[in-house]
């Protein structure tokens, strides 16, 4: 009797503190990490990943197939690589991108990378959706861009030869919806890092900046000269964006209302969403509304152009001269700093080249 | 035996199960509450011009957060114990404006609650950076200092042309020479201490700060002639460190 006891007290204590463990199918898809590069893992946070979308290969694979498969759009037409264009660090070099229907918007085509280091979530030129799976929910159904119906892009899908045993392979289902498609779009998206620029390798010690290329960098960081680090960073923050909603002075008065339309609040009128400064080499034109052709358009704006009004932000300096005046040594030093955030390597990266 | 076996299946169960639980922490929560002199403040009352400081400016607030570093217990015996590394306080976005230390504190009476305002120069200049707070943007540049800010207060006024101009109160390391060698003339952040406290579970303790004070106390602040680029000017850098000593007070809340 004493020794069953003592084989129940272990059995007892042995049930009774064991982890939960969480059963793992034999097969299923691949688990694939992003590759987090050195610059942020020292000096951000992880990044954001949902619970239930994890990084697979399967799905990273499905997802870059369906970024570039115009079988999203009405009439097979068009698909989300045609407006972000892997060479233009999936941007469109198009002031107002045309959609499906020769229809061309209000907002310039933004740049893809590092989206998965968003902390906010918050998406599009004036923050309209939450999450970058939902994200991917909103050209496909767009009058102006895709034009389609979900139930038409699922049935399409669904009658692919290959489409239900990649989803089958990446989720474990071959039962096609929305929800999968934006999933696996938003792994593809995840992996679009960015972190290899001149200037990337300047931090990492691999190479050496111009005298000019330094003195633009102090000019950036000077509060009194470009006092452009309060928005868009600083060394110690790669992503080179606040990821958060600004008027920067481009009008007196609004067409577009940006983020105040979606928040309802006046005082939001006329902000939109901080771009990264990384890779502006290829992503021209600039700002929310494509007005600005070049690099000099913009570097001027700030310089001389700023346009008062009651939203604009009070970070913007010497707004009754147009801007902070910078001398033309100090602008053509601060486009050879901005110059070296382009990242050759991402834009070039044959992974992202199957478009 | 049987008994035994018994009694001992029954303490080898709890025994190794047991959890943090078992030492009873004693819950407080730290609420920092914001005041326009008697008046509070919260970021409703954010955007607008309806605020006048000691110089007779009107002003807005657009943005308000900053940073406060060691939070300390000082114990009869003049013990001390650090409840919380750092807290950025952002009152634009609700955040931070309460919460509660992760330590187990002890119920009782202390002699000194404290906390720096800002970073002290160890913790400003931690090799390793704080990636929450690089996240938030709130590095100095090097050629400024580098480290943190202190405090980000952005707004409007009405300048002496009777137009609305912003304003950037942003409190850093008072730094000179800004460019490759930076020089320093004086610390700029500072130990709030607050006073004595009663610890019991579910304390309150309720930290105000009148904004106000920022712009009085010594010296009266005249935003037509200090209100942008400030970071390089030392002397509003001391001034704000100078006023800043009379902003923070205690006001115990025991439910």
């Amino acid at each position: 009797m004493t020794r069953w006891l003592f084989i129940l007290t272990f059995i007892f204590v042995a049930l009774s503190c064991e982890k939960e463990t969480v059963d793992k199918p034999a097969t299923g898809p691949t688990p694939s990490p992003l590759q987090i590069p050195e610059l942020f893992s020292n000096n951000l946070l992880d990044p954001v990943i949902p619970f239930d979308n994890p990084q697979t290969k399967e799905g990273v694979a499905l997802g870059n197939k369906l970024f570039v498969d115009p079988i999203l759009s009405l009439n097979n037409s068009q698909s989300c690589a045609d407006c972000h264009i892997s060479k233009k660090a999936f941007s469109d070099s198009d002031r107002f991108s045309e959609g499906v229907e020769g229809i061309r918007g209000n907002r310039n085509s933004m740049p893809l990378f590092n989206l998965a280091w968003n902390f906010d979530e918050k998406f599009f030129w004036d923050g309209n959706t939450f999450s970058l799976e939902h994200q991917a929910f909103i050209p496909v159904t767009d009058p102006i861009e895709m034009n389609t119906t979900w139930a038409d892009v699922e049935q399409k899908l669904q009658q692919h030869p290959e489409y239900p045993t990649l989803f089958e392979r990446a989720f474990g289902t071959s039962i096609i919806d929305s929800t999968l498609v934006v999933k696996a779009i938003a792994q593809f998206e995840r992996t679009l890092i960015s972190a290899n620029s001149k200037f990337d390798k300047f931090l990492l010690g691999d190479v050496e900046l111009t005298p000019e290329e330094l003195n633009g960098f102090n000019v950036f960081m000077d509060e009194a000269k470009g006092d452009c680090f309060h928005c868009h960073g600083n060394e110690r923050n790669p992503l080179w964006t606040d990821n958060r909603f600004h008027n920067n002075g481009l009008d007196s008065q609004f067409t577009d209302l940006g983020h105040g339309a979606i928040t309802g609040d006046p005082a939001d009128n006329g902000k939109f969403k901080t771009p990264s400064l990384r890779n502006l080499q290829f992503t021209a034109p600039y700002m929310h509304d494509g007005r600005f052709a070049t690099l000099d358009d913009v570097i001027n704006h700030y310089s001389e152009g700023l346009q008062n009004s009651p939203t604009i932000d009070p970070l913007m300096k010497k707004v009754n001269q147009g801007g902070v005046q910078l001398s033309p040594e100090d602008k053509a030093d601060l486009k050879a700093f901005l110059l070296t955030l382009s990242d050759f390597e991402f834009v070039n990266n044959l992974i992202f080249k199957n478009q | 035996m049987t008994k035994i076996a018994s009694t001992l299946l029954i303490l080898l169960s709890l025994l190794s199960c047991s959890s943090d639980d078992e030492k009873n922490p004693v819950n407080i929560t730290f609420k920092v509450n914001h005041y326009w002199d008697g008046t509070s403040v919260t970021n409703a009352d954010f955007n607008t011009i309806k605020f006048i400081n000691a110089n007779g400016n009107q002003l807005s607030i657009e943005r308000l957060r900053y940073l406060i570093s060691n939070i300390k217990l000082k114990k009869s015996n003049n013990e001390v114990m650090v409840i919380e590394s750092y807290k950025l306080v952002d009152v634009t976005d609700n955040i931070n404006l309460s919460f509660s230390p992760s330590v187990n504190i002890p119920r009782g009476t202390y002699s000194n609650l404290s906390f720096t305002f800002g970073f002290n120069n160890e913790d400003n200049y931690i090799e390793d950076g704080y990636n929450d707070l690089n996240v938030a943007i709130f590095n100095v540049p090097a050629m400024l200092g580098g480290g943190y800010h202190y405090m980000q207060l952005d707004g409007k006024f009405i300048n002496s042309d009777s137009e609305e101009q912003g304003y950037n109160y942003h409190a850093i390391k008072a730094v000179d020479n800004p460019g490759a060698n930076p020089t320093f003339p004086q610390d700029t952040y500072f130990e709030v201490n607050l006073g004595s406290v009663t610890i019991s579970n579910n304390t309150v303790l309720n930290i105000e700060m009148n904004i106000a004070e920022w712009f009085k106390n010594p010296h009266i602040w005249d935003l037509n002639l200090l209100n942008q680029m400030l970071m390089p000017n030392s002397s509003a850098q001391i001034m704000m460190y100078d006023n800043g000593q009379s902003v923070f007070s205690l006001k115990p809340d025991n439910p």
